[in-house]
C-alpha cells in the first residue's frame, strides 16, 4: 500500500466513481440477462414440456389419513369405532355467493337450521379456503341428486369421511372421551409439537378421556398419494403411495357390562362409582352420573344440546369420579383406625364410653355423634362397625393434624392418583401449613376434631377413594390406577401389555391391618351399618358407609333429612372391597343428596359386586336403589 | 383561489418527489396488486390490505425525501448503534421461533432489528468514507469491514443466513463503490471459494437441503424440492404469452406455495408468459436505470456511496427473487421488490427510495 497521503482531486475522484459504477451497471445487465435467458429456457425451449406437466398431468400431494385405533373394553366389545360417511362440504373463498349457494342446496339436500349455525360457526373460527362441513351423514338419495347439480356449485363437494362412533353413547362417556373437529388453536399447538406434519389431512382430535389422553397411540402416521391429476383437479393415477400407518387399538381394563350394572345400579340419581382390581390398579368400571352422549360431539355440537348439557343443573359434563371433591365422611375412619394402631395411640382393647357427644378438655362445644344418646362402650372394633363418630373425634385431638396428615397421605388421599386420562384433580388433605398458606390463619384444635370424620377440610374424588380402599385391600399394597391394559399395533397385530406398576407399599404391622380388615367384613354383617345392603350375599365382602355433609349444621340443630331440600341433602359414600379375603375389586360409591352411606350407597356397591363376582344381573335393572332398604338411617 | 392553493399545495407535496422514479415504483406497485389479486384467488381484502401498506410505505419514503442529506447523514451513526444494540439484546433475550432467535420483544411490539440493519449498515459504511474521505487506506477499508462484519456476524449466529449475506452484499457494495482495489477484491473471491467447504460445515440441515435440491429439485419432490418443481412449472407452462390474467392452473389449483409472497413471480410469470417476464424486467430496469443516474450525480462521497448501494441492494433483491422462484438460486426468503406481498420489506425498500429521491432533489452541495 502506498504511504504518501493522496491529496483528493474531485474531478478524478468522481471519475474513478463513475468507472465503479459502470461496472455495477454492467454487471446487473449480465445478471438481467441471465434471468431473461433462464425464463426463455423454461417458457420457449422447455415451454412445451413443462406445458404438458401443468396441462395434462399435474403432480400433488394427497394425504392419507390413517384410520384410528379403536378402543375395546377388557372383553375386546367396542367402545369407539369409526364408520366411513359422505359430508357435504364447502370451501368460502371458491364460493361467490355464500348465502345464495346455501340456499340453493337447501333444494338438493336437507339442511336444518342448526346444520347451518354451526356451519356460521366453523365459517368464522376458520380460515377461507379450508373445507368445511354443512352435513354429514348424506343419504345415498342426496349423494345422487347433488351430483347430478354439482356442476351449479363451484367449490361445494361431497367428501368421504371417516367419522366416530360410540356405540355405547352415554355410557362411557367419561372415560373414553369423544373425538372433535381440529381447530385453528389445535393446529398452532401441533405446529409447535412439531407434529403438523402428521396431521395434514386429519379433521378431528381427541378432546377429552382416553381419547385425548391416548392421542398419539390413536391417531396413526399420516400416509401420502403423489397422484397426476389433470387440469379440473381430478386425479388420473397414483405414482407412489406412502400408505398410512393406522392408529394402535387400546384394550381398557373397563368391563363396559360392568359399568352397565353399575350404571343402571344408580337410576335417576347422581353421583359416581369407581372400581379398581387393587392387585393390579386396573380400573374396572367407572362411573360419572348422568352421562352425556359422546356421539354429539363428534361432527360438532350443535348449540342447543351444549346450552342443555352446559347449563343442565344436574352437570353431566362434569366427570364426577374424576373431578369431584367431596369429603369423604366416615369412609375415612379406617385410615384414621389404621394410623391409630400404627402410631400406638390405641390398643384394640382400649374402650370409651360414648354417651353421644365429645368436648375439647375445658370447652362448652359438643361435637355430636350421628346416634343420639351414643353407642355406649366403644372399642376400635366397634367404632368401625357402628361408625362411632365420638371414638374419632377422641382420637383425632390425640393423633394432632400432623400425624392425621403425614400417615392417611400415604393412602393417597388429597393428591392425583396420576390416572391416564387428563384433568384429574387433587382433592385435599389439610395441613398446618396449606391452612396458613390458603386462608392465612392458624390450625385450631377444633379444626382437626371434623377431620376425625372426614368432614371438616378433607375433600376426596371418588377416584382417590377407591384408590385408597384398594390399598388396605390389597394390604398395603398401591397399585397406580390405570384404563389401558393393552396397546395392539393394528399393523402387525402384536400386542404390548402395559405392565402393572407397584407405586409403593404402605409400611404396616399385619395384626393392625387384620384388625381393621375384620372390623369392616363386620360392617356388611348383622349389626354393622351396611348390614341390609350386605344381607344374603353369597360372598363375604369388606365395607365401610360414609356421609357427606352438604349443608352446615348449627351446633344444637339435628339434620332431619326430610326438612332439607334434595339438593342440600348429604351425599352418601361407601367403600367396598371382595372377597374380603382374596379381594378382586375395590370401589367407592358416592350418591349425591342420597342421604345416608348404608341406604343408598351401600345397595348399588351390592349390585356390582353380585355381578362381578357372580355374575348375578339385578332382577329389576331400574331398580331404585332408594326403594331397596328403607330409612334405617345408620351413618 | 382554490386553484391557487391546489398548486401550491401540489408543489408542496412533490417539491422533493423524483417524478420519473415514482413513476417507475407506482407502476411496479400496481403489476403488483394486478398478480396478488389473481395470487389470493380474487381475495380483494387482502389486495385492499396491501394498498395500505403500500400507501404507508410511500408516506414514509415522502417524509423522507423531504430531509435533506445532511439531517440523514447524521442518523448514520446513533441508527446504526441503535441496531447492533437491538442485534446484541436478540442474540440474549430474543425470543426462539423455528429454532431461530431472531425477534426482539421491547414490551410494546416485537421488532426485528436484522431489518434495521439492512439500511443502517451502508448508511453507517457510506457515513464513515466520507468522514475518512481525504485519507483512504487500507486501514480504513479495514473499519469499514469491521462496521459491516460485526452485525453479519450477529445476523448469521441468529441464524439469518439469508439476511446477513443481503447485508454483507449490501455493505461490499459500498467498498467497492469506495474504490476497494482490485487487488483485495481478487483476494476476497479465493477466500470466499475457499470458505465454501468451511461454511457447508456450518450451514444448517435445512439450508444444505436447498442447495442440494438446487443441484437436483427431483430427488426431494415432496419436500423442499417442491417449491422449485412447482414454480418451475408454473413459469415453464406460461410460454410465451402466459395462459391470462386469473387463469394460471399452478396458481389457482395452489400447486405454488407462498404464492403471494416469495413465490409471487411465479404467478406473474404463469399468467404472463415470458413477454410479461420481459416488460418486467424491463420496468425494473428503467426503475434502476434512473437510481444509476441519480446516484452518477450525486455530489459528496456520502450520497454517492448511499445510493449506490441502495441501487444495487434493489437489483440483488430482484435477481436472488427471480433466481430462486425460477430455479438457479437456492431457496432463501428473499421477496420481490415491490411485487410480494408484505409491508416489512416494501418500507425497508421505499426508506431507500426516499433517499435517493432526496439526494436527488435537494440542492447539492458541492464539497470546496
Amino acid at each position: 500500500m502506498r504511504s504518501i497521503v493522496e491529496l483528493r482531486n474531485h474531478p478524478l475522484e468522481l471519475y474513478k466513481f463513475r468507472k465503479r459504477l459502470t461496472i455495477c451497471a454492467g454487471f446487473v445487465l449480465l445478471l438481467f440477462l441471465t434471468l431473461f435467458t433462464r425464463f426463455f429456457y423454461l417458457q420457449v425451449t422447455q415451454g412445451e414440456h413443462y406445458h404438458t406437466l401443468a396441462e395434462a398431468n399435474r403432480i400433488s400431494i394427497a394425504p392419507l389419513v390413517p384410520n384410528r385405533g379403536l378402543i375395546l373394553d377388557r372383553n375386546g366389545k367396542i367402545l369407539a369405532q369409526n364408520y366411513s360417511t359422505y359430508t357435504l362440504e364447502l370451501t368460502p373463498n371458491k364460493i361467490p355467493d355464500l348465502d345464495a349457494t346455501l340456499k340453493e342446496l337447501a333444494n338438493y339436500v336437507e339442511i336444518t337450521p342448526s346444520d347451518l349455525e354451526q356451519f356460521r360457526k366453523l365459517l368464522r373460527e376458520n380460515k377461507r379456503f379450508k373445507s368445511l362441513p354443512i352435513r354429514s351423514r348424506l343419504t345415498d338419495e342426496e349423494v345422487a341428486r347433488f351430483a347430478a347439480n354439482r356442476y351449479r356449485f363451484p367449490g361445494v363437494e361431497i367428501q368421504a369421511r371417516i367419522l366416530r362412533y360410540y356405540p355405547y353413547g352415554e355410557l362411557a362417556a367419561h372415560v373414553v372421551g369423544y373425538i372433535s373437529r381440529i381447530s385453528d388453536k389445535d393446529l398452532e399447538q401441533l405446529e409447535a409439537s412439531g407434529e403438523l406434519d402428521n396431521y395434514r389431512g386429519s379433521h378431528f382430535i381427541g378432546r377429552i378421556g382416553i381419547e385425548q389422553s391416548y392421542e398419539q397411540e390413536l391417531h396413526g402416521i399420516t400416509g401420502f398419494d403423489e397422484v397426476e391429476t389433470d387440469a379440473a383437479g381430478r386425479s388420473i393415477r397414483v405414482l407412489s403411495r406412502t400408505p398410512p400407518i393406522s392408529g394402535n387399538n387400546l384394550v381398557l381394563s373397563l368391563d363396559i357390562d360392568l359399568q352397565q350394572v353399575a350404571n343402571d345400579a344408580f337410576g335417576d340419581r347422581r353421583g359416581a362409582l369407581v372400581a379398581i382390581d387393587p392387585t393390579n390398579g386396573e380400573v374396572l368400571a367407572f362411573v360419572s352420573k348422568p352421562g352425556f352422549d359422546a356421539n354429539l360431539f363428534v361432527g360438532g355440537i350443535d348449540h342447543k344440546n351444549w346450552k342443555q348439557l352446559n347449563e343442565s343443573i344436574d352437570r353431566p359434563l362434569n366427570n364426577r369420579a374424576l373431578r369431584g371433591v367431596y369429603p369423604p365422611g366416615s369412609t375415612f375412619k379406617p385410615f384414621m383406625a389404621l394410623a391409630a394402631l400404627e402410631l400406638g395411640l390405641r390398643s384394640p382393647w382400649y374402650t370409651i364410653s360414648d354417651i353421644g357427644y365429645f368436648s375439647l378438655p375445658g370447652t362448652e362445644r359438643r361435637y355430636r355423634d350421628w346416634k343420639v344418646g351414643g353407642h355406649g362402650r366403644v372399642d376400635l372394633h366397634k367404632s368401625l362397625v357402628v361408625s362411632c363418630d365420638t371414638y374419632y373425634y377422641g382420637l383425632a385431638h390425640d393423633m394432632g393434624i400432623d400425624r392425621i396428615h403425614n400417615y392417611i397421605k400415604q393412602f393417597g388421599l388429597g393428591e392425583k392418583t396420576g390416572i391416564d386420562i387428563n384433568g384429574e384433580v387433587d382433592g385435599l388433605l389439610p395441613s398446618r401449613e396449606w391452612k396458613m398458606r390458603r386462608h392465612n390463619q392458624r390450625w385450631y384444635a377444633g379444626d382437626t376434631i371434623s377431620v376425625g370424620i372426614g368432614q371438616g377440610y378433607v375433600l376426596a374424588t371418588p377416584l382417590q377413594l377407591a384408590f385408597s380402599t384398594g390399598i388396605i385391600a390389597n394390604r398395603g399394597k398401591a397399585f397406580q390406577p390405570h384404563f389401558v391394559k393393552q396397546v395392539t399395533n393394528s399393523q402387525t397385530g402384536v400386542t404390548r401389555e402395559l405392565p402393572k406398576n407397584l407405586l409403593y407399599t404402605v409400611d404396616h404391622e399385619t395384626q393392625n391391618m387384620e384388625l381393621v380388615h375384620r372390623a369392616l367384613v363386620d360392617v356388611t354383617k348383622p349389626g354393622g351399618t351396611a348390614a341390609s345392603a350386605a344381607a344374603g350375599a353369597r360372598y363375604t365382602f369388606a365395607g365401610k358407609t360414609g356421609t357427606s355433609q352438604v349443608i352446615g349444621i348449627k351446633q344444637n340443630e339435628r339434620y332431619k333429612e326430610e326438612l332439607v331440600a334434595e339438593r342440600h341433602r348429604d351425599h352418601a359414600m361407601f367403600v367396598a372391597y371382595a372377597p374380603a379375603d382374596n379381594p378382586k375389586i375395590a370401589l367407592s360409591v358416592l350418591v349425591e343428596n342420597g342421604g345416608s352411606g348404608g341406604s343408598t350407597a351401600a345397595p348399588v356397591a351390592r349390585q356390582v359386586l353380585d355381578y362381578f363376582l357372580l355374575g348375578i344381573l339385578p332382577e329389576s335393572k331400574t331398580a331404585d336403589p332408594v326403594a331397596a332398604s328403607e330409612h334405617t338411617h345408620p351413618h | 383561489m382554490p386553484l391557487v392553493g391546489i398548486r401550491k399545495l401540489w408543489h408542496y407535496l412533490t417539491r422533493y418527489i423524483d417524478s420519473f422514479l415514482l413513476t417507475g415504483i407506482l407502476l411496479l406497485m400496481v403489476v403488483g396488486l394486478i398478480t396478488l389479486y389473481s395470487a389470493t384467488g380474487g381475495d380483494i381484502n387482502r389486495v385492499i390490505k396491501q394498498a395500505v401498506h403500500m400507501f404507508i410505505a410511500l408516506s414514509i419514503m415522502w417524509l423522507v425525501a423531504n430531509i435533506p442529506l445532511q439531517q440523514i447523514m447524521r442518523l448514520a451513526l446513533p441508527l446504526y448503534v441503535l441496531g447492533f444494540v437491538l442485534l446484541i439484546g436478540v442474540a440474549l433475550f430474543g425470543e426462539i421461533n423455528n429454532g431461530a432467535r431472531r425477534w426482539l420483544n421491547i414490551g410494546i411490539t416485537r421488532i426485528q432489528p436484522s431489518e434495521i440493519m439492512k439500511i443502517a449498515v451502508p448508511l453507517m459504511m457510506a457515513w464513515y468514507f466520507d468522514k475518512h474521505e481525504i485519507t483512504l487506506r487500507l486501514r480504513e477499508y479495514l473499519g469499514a469491514a469491521i462496521i459491516l462484519l460485526l452485525p453479519v456476524l450477529l445476523i448469521l449466529r441468529q441464524p439469518d443466513l439469508g439476511t446477513a449475506l443481503l447485508i454483507a452484499a449490501s455493505g461490499f457494495y459500498v467498498l467497492f463503490l469506495a474504490g476497494l482495489s482490485w487487488r483485495i477484491i481478487g483476494g476476497l473471491i479465493v477466500a470466499a471459494a475457499g470458505s465454501v467447504p468451511v461454511l457447508w460445515s456450518f450451514m444448517h440441515d435445512y439450508q444444505r437441503q436447498r442447495v442440494l435440491t438446487l443441484i437436483d429439485p427431483s430427488q426431494d419432490a415432496l419436500g423442499a424440492g417442491y417449491h422449485t418443481i412447482q414454480s418451475s412449472i408454473a413459469i415453464g407452462s406460461g410460454g410465451i404469452v402466459g395462459k391470462g390474467w386469473q387463469n394460471g392452473t399452478q396458481t389457482q389449483l395452489d400447486f405454488l406455495p407462498e404464492q403471494s409472497t416469495d413465490f409471487i413471480f411465479a404467478v406473474f410469470s404463469e399468467e404472463f408468459g415470458l413477454i410479461g417476464n420481459s416488460l418486467l424486467l424491463l420496468l425494473y430496469l428503467i426503475v434502476i436505470g434512473r437510481c444509476m443516474v441519480i446516484t452518477a450525480n450525486a455530489s459528496t462521497q456520502f450520497t454517492r456511496l448511499i445510493a449506490g448501494s441502495i441501487t444495487l441492494t434493489f437489483c440483488t433483491y430482484i435477481f436472488v427473487n427471480m433466481g430462486m422462484v425460477s430455479g438457479i438460486l437456492p431457496v432463501v426468503g428473499v421477496p420481490l421488490p415491490l411485487i410480494s406481498y408484505g409491508g416489512t420489506s416494501l418500507v425497508t425498500m421505499l426508506l431507500g427510495f426516499g433517499i435517493l429521491m432526496s439526494i436527488q432533489t435537494h440542492p447539492k452541495l458541492v464539497k470546496t
